[in-house]
């Protein structure tokens, strides 16, 4: 079975790396300041005890007065997952992007863009993916108007 | 002797942003449906013209071998590649060569939904079809957007880009309704003037 | 005296015969050689995210079997798994039975039509797939007596599935059961030792176990690299872990360890089929739940193990009677990630191979 880590394993380990990067961490997940998240990642990633370097997916949800994004990450040789979540502001969307460290991000960071509208930092290619260039508007987010 | 190696000559973002516009364009004017080629229903009714022997030729060999062409966006594909397999022959009609390129083709079977961004492509490929040349909306997604119709990218029929000939309804429709909807092209075919004037006329 | 000689950029496009729908790639060639690829889609986008927002729970099972048009059954599987979780329901016995010798039928189909459009691919024109078309209208003909459609079943349901099986399915399905494998007995006598296929698939378009694992691959691709990872194994889901069944994982990554992957496995579904159709039980198909489900407000990820990979979706509720967010994990989207580090150096006629030998469905990626 995959074991889910929770937030309160993997917290401690993070605060000790980056004191001040843990914003909440609570049964399901860990949420970090997005500023820190590339950094995070790249720890989480290269740890020995953790080294998840199977990106699950990525989604993004467009709570009204933030966006979130979900990171579901999974240890093939240890078996286990983590949810890690970055939350950023609705006015100016902006992450740093996850390319580098997993290259199975490169689409999925392309569609958020393309249907939520949150710049990733850093991506290569970042043009819309599933409408056209030129397209107005970000449909998902709760706000679009047909 | 050295070999020099040129960059190309447009960048990806460039092209991106004509088709672009392209795609805008075609949206902003097909915001009517397209009326369906019935002159061959009305012509009948009024002037009781008999169809000549030559007529009933040139119309048989039309029916007899109508070449598909490769179309196939989404889930009614399935049921198009199933009526064209073994169960359910497609071959008996004269159909089973689905030709790839539109140029050879003179039926297009439109299976599956029509979005946006592919609506300048399809009225590419039915404009690169020779006359005479049909078309059957197959599903439900063809004839009016289906369970789709309500998204933001999705086109609420193909008539609304191109002239359709016949509508087969289902989601998907079963092999044997896409036989009966061929049947019916087949009669409407059989029945219509193969007056080269009259086919000018008809498709503008 | 130089030779000017210029990389040039053609476009395979969205209506192409071989591409599987519509999936265009811009591609960059230097004669024939491919020297670097871009895939673009979107063709088929419509939005079935944002739709979701709108509709019921129940009332969002027939849009899910539109996804993977393919495997329709295990789409409707992830999505009610993932409600289940959210709002805590228990599935009945007899229905955890059918949904497993659904799953593993639909496994095969698809598989035969990979398998299929590969070999078409490969320069078979028409055979193979004209075959493998004849064997899978048999379970076309199964789960039309189940669910009364050919193609896209709206079968699952929260809480168990829509209807019982008839009476006449499970000796139909014994029927099945003994000729399928003399069938792929056939297919592989044909072709496992068959010279062209050989030569145009071992070593081609490679695919290392490091990068399969980066670009979050999944399904046949990932086990076909040597990576021995199956949800059904890992983190097992409804009653899985009663069934004894091996993963076949391939050693070199290329397209003909990809295609040997796809055959094992259909060995193995019928093999799943079988135990499932002997341990099956007797009792309600449903278990009881209300008409409009409100789960309580929170989050789920529900994900099996599909034809073509993981998939799964990641529900967010807010206690109303539509999902607040779904957001769908298509496993063809990654898969087609590892394409540009397999085709680099191949010809274009390999390009169509390897492309060929991932398995995209467009109705996933896009969405």
């Amino acid at each position: 079975m995959t074991v889910a880590l929770t937030g309160f394993n993997v917290a401690p380990q993070i605060t000790k790396q980056f004191p001040d990067a843990v914003v909440e961490a609570n049964d399901r997940a860990v949420v970090v300041k997005s500023g820190l998240l590339f950094k995070v990642a790249q720890y989480l990633k290269n740890t020995p005890g953790l080294a998840f370097d199977y990106l699950n997916h990525i989604s993004a949800v467009d709570y009204y007065d933030y966006f979130e994004l979900v990171y579901y990450l999974v240890s093939i040789e240890y078996n286990h997952s983590l949810v890690l979540k970055t939350r950023c502001d609705r006015n100016k969307p902006a992450v740093p992007s996850a390319v580098s460290l997993w290259r199975g991000a490169d689409y999925q960071e392309r569609e958020i863009y393309d249907l939520m509208g949150i710049t990733f930092e850093g991506h290569p290619n970042l043009k819309r993916i599933a409408l056209w260039a030129g397209y107005k508007g970000h449909p998902l987010r709760k706000d679009y108007l047909e | 002797m050295e070999i020099e190696k040129v960059t190309p000559v447009y960048s990806a973002a460039e092209l991106d942003r004509i088709e672009g516009q392209e795609i805008e364009e075609l949206r902003a004017r097909s915001q009517q449906p397209i009326p369906d080629p019935d002159r061959w229903l009305k012509d009948e009714v009024q002037r009781n013209i008999l169809l000549t022997s030559v007529d009933a030729i040139i119309n048989w060999s039309r029916r007899s071998s109508l070449w598909p062409a490769t179309f196939a966006p989404a889930c009614c594909a399935f049921e198009m590649i199933a009526t064209a397999a073994s169960r359910f022959d497609l071959s008996r009609f004269g159909m089973e060569i689905f030709r790839a390129s539109p140029r050879q083709a003179d039926l297009m079977i439109t299976a599956g939904t029509l979005t946006w961004k592919m609506a300048p492509l399809v009225k590419r490929i039915y404009d690169q079809m020779a006359e005479p040349k049909w078309v059957i909306a197959m599903g439900a997604c063809a004839i009016s957007g289906g369970i789709f119709a309500s998204s933001y990218s999705v086109v609420p029929g193909y008539n609304r880009i191109i002239p359709v000939d016949v509508y087969v309804p289902g989601c998907p429709p079963r092999p044997e309704a896409l036989l009966y909807g061929i049947r019916m092209l087949h009669n409407k075919i059989t029945k219509s003037h193969s007056d080269i004037q009259l086919n000018l006329l008809h498709k503008g | 005296m130089t030779l000017k000689t210029e990389p040039y950029v053609i476009n395979i496009g969205p209506q192409h015969p071989s591409t599987h729908g519509v999936f265009r790639m811009r591609t960059t060639l230097d004669g024939e050689v491919v020297v670097d690829l871009e895939p673009i889609f979107g063709y088929l986008h419509r939005g079935i995210e944002k739709l979701a927002e709108e509709r019921t729970y129940t009332g969002f099972i027939p849009l899910t079997d539109r996804l993977d048009y393919l495997s329709s059954m295990s789409n409707n599987l992830a999505y009610v798994l993932a409600v289940e979780k959210l709002a805590r329901v228990l599935v009945p016995e007899r229905a955890e039975y059918i949904r497993v010798i659904m799953a593993e039928l639909q496994r095969v189909a698809s598989h035969l039509i990979a398998v299929g459009s590969f070999l078409n691919d490969a320069g078979a024109f028409m055979t193979p797939i004209v075959y493998m078309i004849r064997e899978r209208e048999k379970i076309l003909d199964l789960f039309e007596m189940v669910s009364g459609q050919r193609l896209t079943y709206n079968y699952m349901r929260v809480g168990g599935v829509s209807q019982d099986l008839p009476e006449e399915f499970l000796p139909a399905l014994d029927n099945f059961l003994e000729q399928m494998p003399l069938y792929i007995d056939e297919y592989d006598q044909l072709l496992a030792e068959n010279e062209i296929l050989l030569a145009r698939s071992k070593g081609v378009g490679v695919l290392n176990k490091e990068t399969a694992v980066n670009v979050s691959a999944g399904g046949p691709v990932l086990r076909a690299s040597g990576v021995k990872w199956d949800i059904r194994k890992a983190d097992p889901y409804s009653i899985y872990d009663r069934f004894e069944f091996d993963i076949p994982t391939g050693t070199n990554g290329d397209c003909y360890d990809r295609y040997w992957v796809r055959v094992q496995e259909m060995r193995q579904s019928l093999r799943i089929i079988e135990q499932a159709k002997a341990q099956i039980t007797s009792g309600p198909v449903r278990s009881e739940v209300p008409h409009l489900i409100r789960p309580p407000v929170g989050e789920a990820y529900g994900h099996i193990e599909a034809p073509k990979g993981e998939l799964g979706f990641y529900l967010v509720s807010d206690n109303s009677i539509a999902p607040y967010r779904c957001h769908i994990r298509a496993p063809s989207l990654l898969n087609l990630t590892a394409l540009r580090d397999m085709i680099k150096g191949w010809k274009v006629a390999d390009l169509i191979l390897i492309f060929g030998s991932i398995d995209i469905c467009m109705g996933e990626i896009d969405r």
